[in-house]
């Protein structure tokens, strides 16, 4: 199957983005947010790649960063003082939480690779004002990959650039449609290393792939129970040992159960939402995609306009409960929880609360969830 | 023996019968059908003052903090935020304004008073979450607007103050303008405005003038005064008797200055602080005091209400002037508030330590620090982002730093002895001999 190309592009991430530099002589900038506009690094041929956490016990970051902020954050910064990404030729952070951003300017003060840039992203992103002031902001950023590169763009490199990452986001939806299925034929740790392949690889040579694993799904059958259907919600999550953990569940105890969708910025929030290709104006068509898309937490205001979206994709994808998962810390979802949790309990749907360190702690975890997923099982006996 | 003649501030009275007038604004507004606002400190309150002279605001952070100064009552207020869900790492003072709501108690008496309308604005990830969250737990259909001010640094830390930049704040004050006539049903005075602007654009002047008069050797003020008197510019900048209590407070400490007034007799080793201290352990200050050392300020105190600009070329840190004309008109007045607000050197950390890490060695060296004490603040994150870094910064600069952990407004994470014990070794390393007449604290 073609998704373990997926998996072997995630966990070798930096051995293919070293070969793709060595392959292609181009340039590779790290990203630490999805609210970087990837349409426009591919308009000048420069490489975007997300930089994740490795789950790895770290001891470099203390110094640096005070320990009252994410682990996530701490994670990431641990693979720029420990020189990981030592190959990068720029990094770059849009406005979002104030958690990622220290990662970044402690990466920038101490491991810059000779080019870094933080994108002020509005964050008012409910306000008219929101686009005309990020395509300001965008014509900046494009002043400061002209240094990088040596080039200039045009409005065809930037939908070049558009038509890329549209092409991302469309086959990742159309393979999540599978997901709606009975018996999906994709499950929960296939669709976490698809996303977030994505992220540590060129567009160009990730959709092949993709596409493949969409025509071998029309086909395909999982040899499992799928179990209770989960949706999970919450801060970044690339939690693929705890996924893994989950979708076992069945193997070993009486009940098991089947991730069939989720929101987090390394999923729906991430591809979920296009660019208007018609518009004759790319930069701004890519301002109003960022603006618009599913928003984290900490740009979701006066509404909380999140809900909606989580409560569609449950009852689209037909889930049996959901797990909200927070990064320890993470101020902007903690200050949603409490009414997530409340919204999705009045819409009928079971939710169950985690919270998420640098090391995922499968053990009590697996105690945890089992007896959530038990709850959901007596709830199916009463009606 | 006190090297140093010390007295009362004479304005000390004034300054809390303000203060208490403020809140007691705020409580009673409705009895003549004046309006209520919340949000935050740093909120542009000169707008809603074209609403009428008879509306009122509370600014979450000085609330937060005087629910935090009383302890009892913070604990009830903090256990009512958990109750509800709300994490107990969220900022503090959030979490006392929540569970002030949430157990419908005023920290000055009575019951909660509810808004009619949220007014904030946005730069850290706490900010427009509080009051989304505050105008749910008030009933969920006060209506609320957050201007997002995370527009960018203030030169000289970037090239230029683009203008798409002031545009984008300015837009989001004349749309405010408009929602705010929506929804209170009222027709804005842009007169009030052009006056409430020009008040909060000279009271943060003066507060940065009178800032400047702590250079003096001895101090006229150390800082367990300053924070009772910069709350001011955190509760309402633009109102106007606080900006003329600003200026009287200006001729009072140039006085002092004048006359080689300190604030602390003993006066022998200067400090400065980070952040917000643990409010209900304000004791800490006290007693350093008597070891001779006194803080003399911070960035906080004197960036958090006064306005000002880095001078790269000299490292120092200069009051900003005065715009050399009164705005006349709406646009103007927003344009103007926008561009002068962006500069809050408060607002600079947000984006760069490096940036906080130079304004804070101008103050050691042209304040003449002996010391820094940084506060490893659990409860904002606002301000304790990229502290770690300003820590290293500041060393590598040549100054003598001290950390320690505490919370503003959660006093479950303030370890006072540990704390005591880490001042009596820092103090020694500054060259200070631990007094053998130390009173109880």
């Amino acid at each position: 199957m073609s998704t373990e190309k997926f998996k072997e592009w995630y966990e070798n991430r930096h051995e293919y983005q070293r070969d793709w530099k060595k392959r292609t002589d181009g340039k590779i900038v790290g990203y630490f947010c999805t609210y970087v506009p990837e349409e426009i690094f591919y308009a000048f041929d420069v490489l975007p790649i997300r930089i994740l956490g490795s789950h790895d016990v770290q001891d470099v970051t203390e110094p640096h960063l005070f320990a009252m902020f994410c682990p996530f954050c701490r994670d990431v910064l641990a693979q720029g003082l420990k020189g990981k990404y030592d190959y990068l030729d720029g990094i770059i952070l849009a406005q979002s939480c104030l958690h990622l951003r220290q990662a970044f300017t402690s990466w920038d003060i101490h491991r810059n690779p000779g080019w870094s840039y933080f994108l002020p992203m509005p964050n008012h992103v409910q306000s008219p004002r929101a686009i005309p002031f990020l395509v300001g902001e965008y014509e900046l950023l494009i002043k400061k990959l002209e240094d990088l590169t040596g080039k200039k763009i045009t409005n065809s490199d930037l939908k070049m650039g558009i038509n890329i990452m549209n092409s991302v986001r469309r086959v990742m939806k159309e393979i999540y449609e599978f997901r709606k299925q009975d018996y999906p034929p994709i499950n929960g740790v296939e669709s976490m290393y698809m996303t977030c392949s994505q992220f540590v690889t060129d567009a160009r040579e990730w959709l092949p792939v993709a596409e493949d694993v969409k025509e071998e799904l029309k086909i395909r059958k999982l040899e499992r129970d799928p179990g209770k259907r989960l949706l999970l919600v919450g801060s970044e999550n690339d939690e693929i040992e705890f996924i893994q953990m989950v979708e076992t569940l069945g193997e070993r105890e009486s009940i098991g159960a089947t991730v069939v969708i989720e929101e987090h910025c390394t999923t729906t929030r991430y591809f979920w939402d296009q660019v208007e290709e018609s518009n004759s104006d790319p930069l701004t068509a890519i301002a109003k995609r960022y603006v618009s898309r599913t928003p984290c937490p900490s740009k979701d205001w006066p509404q909380r306009s999140r809900l909606q979206r989580i409560l569609k994709f449950a009852r689209d994808f037909k889930v049996d409960g959901a797990i909200v998962i927070q990064q320890k810390f993470c101020d902007p979802h903690e200050a949603d929880i409490p009414f997530v949790l409340k919204f999705l309990e009045d819409n009928g749907i079971p939710t169950y609360f985690l919270e998420f360190d640098v090391t995922t702690a499968v053990g009590p975890f697996s105690i945890r969830v089992e007896a959530f997923l038990e709850t959901l099982e007596a709830e199916d006996d009463l009606f | 023996m006190a090297e140093y003649q010390t007295e009362p501030l004479k304005c000390w009275q004034k300054a809390k019968e303000l203060r208490n007038n403020y809140y007691k604004n705020y409580v009673t507004a409705r009895d003549n059908g004046g309006l209520r606002w919340m949000g935050s400190a740093w909120a542009f309150d000169a707008v809603p003052a074209g609403l009428g002279k008879d509306v009122y605001c509370i600014t979450g952070e000085p609330y937060g903090a005087s629910c935090a100064f009383d302890k009892p009552l913070s604990a009830k207020f903090l256990k009512a935020a958990e109750n509800f869900g709300f994490a107990r790492d969220l900022c503090a003072y959030m979490r006392n304004y929540w569970g002030s709501i949430l157990a419908d108690e005023f920290a000055f008496g009575g019951k909660y008073p509810r808004a009619d309308f949220g007014w904030s604005q946005h730069i850290c990830c706490s900010h427009a979450k509080w009051y989304q969250n505050a105008c749910e737990l008030e009933g969920g259909n006060v209506p609320l607007f957050v201007v997002d001010v995370g527009a960018g640094a203030y030169p000289p830390f970037e090239p230029e103050m683009y203008e798409h930049r002031v545009k984008y704040v300015a837009d989001q004050l004349m749309d405010g303008i408009e929602w705010l006539e929506k929804v209170t049903d009222r027709k804005y005075n842009d007169e009030l405005f052009l006056e409430a602007a020009w008040n909060d654009i000279r009271s943060t002047n003066k507060w940065a003038e009178i800032c400047m008069l702590n250079r003096a050797i001895p101090t006229p003020m150390d800082e367990k005064t300053i924070y009772s008197l910069y709350v001011f510019g955190v509760l309402q900048k633009s109102n106007g008797e606080f900006a003329n209590f600003y200026d009287e407070l200006y001729d009072e400490v140039k006085d002092r200055v004048n006359r080689g007034i300190a604030a602390v007799g003993n006066e022998k080793v200067r400090w400065m602080s980070d952040t917000q201290p643990p409010w209900g352990f304000l004791k800490i200050y006290r007693y350093m005091e008597m070891w001779g050392a006194v803080s003399v300020g911070s960035l906080y105190t004197y960036g958090l209400t006064g306005m000002w600009l880095y001078d790269e070329k000299n490292s120092d840190l200069k009051p900003r002037p005065l715009p050399p004309t009164k705005p006349r008109t709406r646009e103007e007045a927003c344009m103007m508030l926008a561009d002068w607000h962006l500069s809050k050197p408060e607002y600079q950390h947000f984006y760069h330590p490096e940036y906080k890490t130079k304004m804070m060695d101008a103050i050691a060296k042209n304040w003449k620090c002996d010391g820094i004490i940084l506060h490893y603040n659990r409860g904002c994150e606002g301000l304790s982002i990229g502290i770690a870094e300003n820590r290293l910064g500041l060393i590598e600069r040549g100054n003598k730093v001290m950390t320690y952990e505490g919370n503003m407004g959660d006093e479950q994470e303030f370890d006072e002895t540990a704390t005591i014990n880490r001042i009596d070794i820092f103090l020694e390393t500054l060259g200070l001999q631990k007094p053998t007449n130390l009173t109880e604290l």
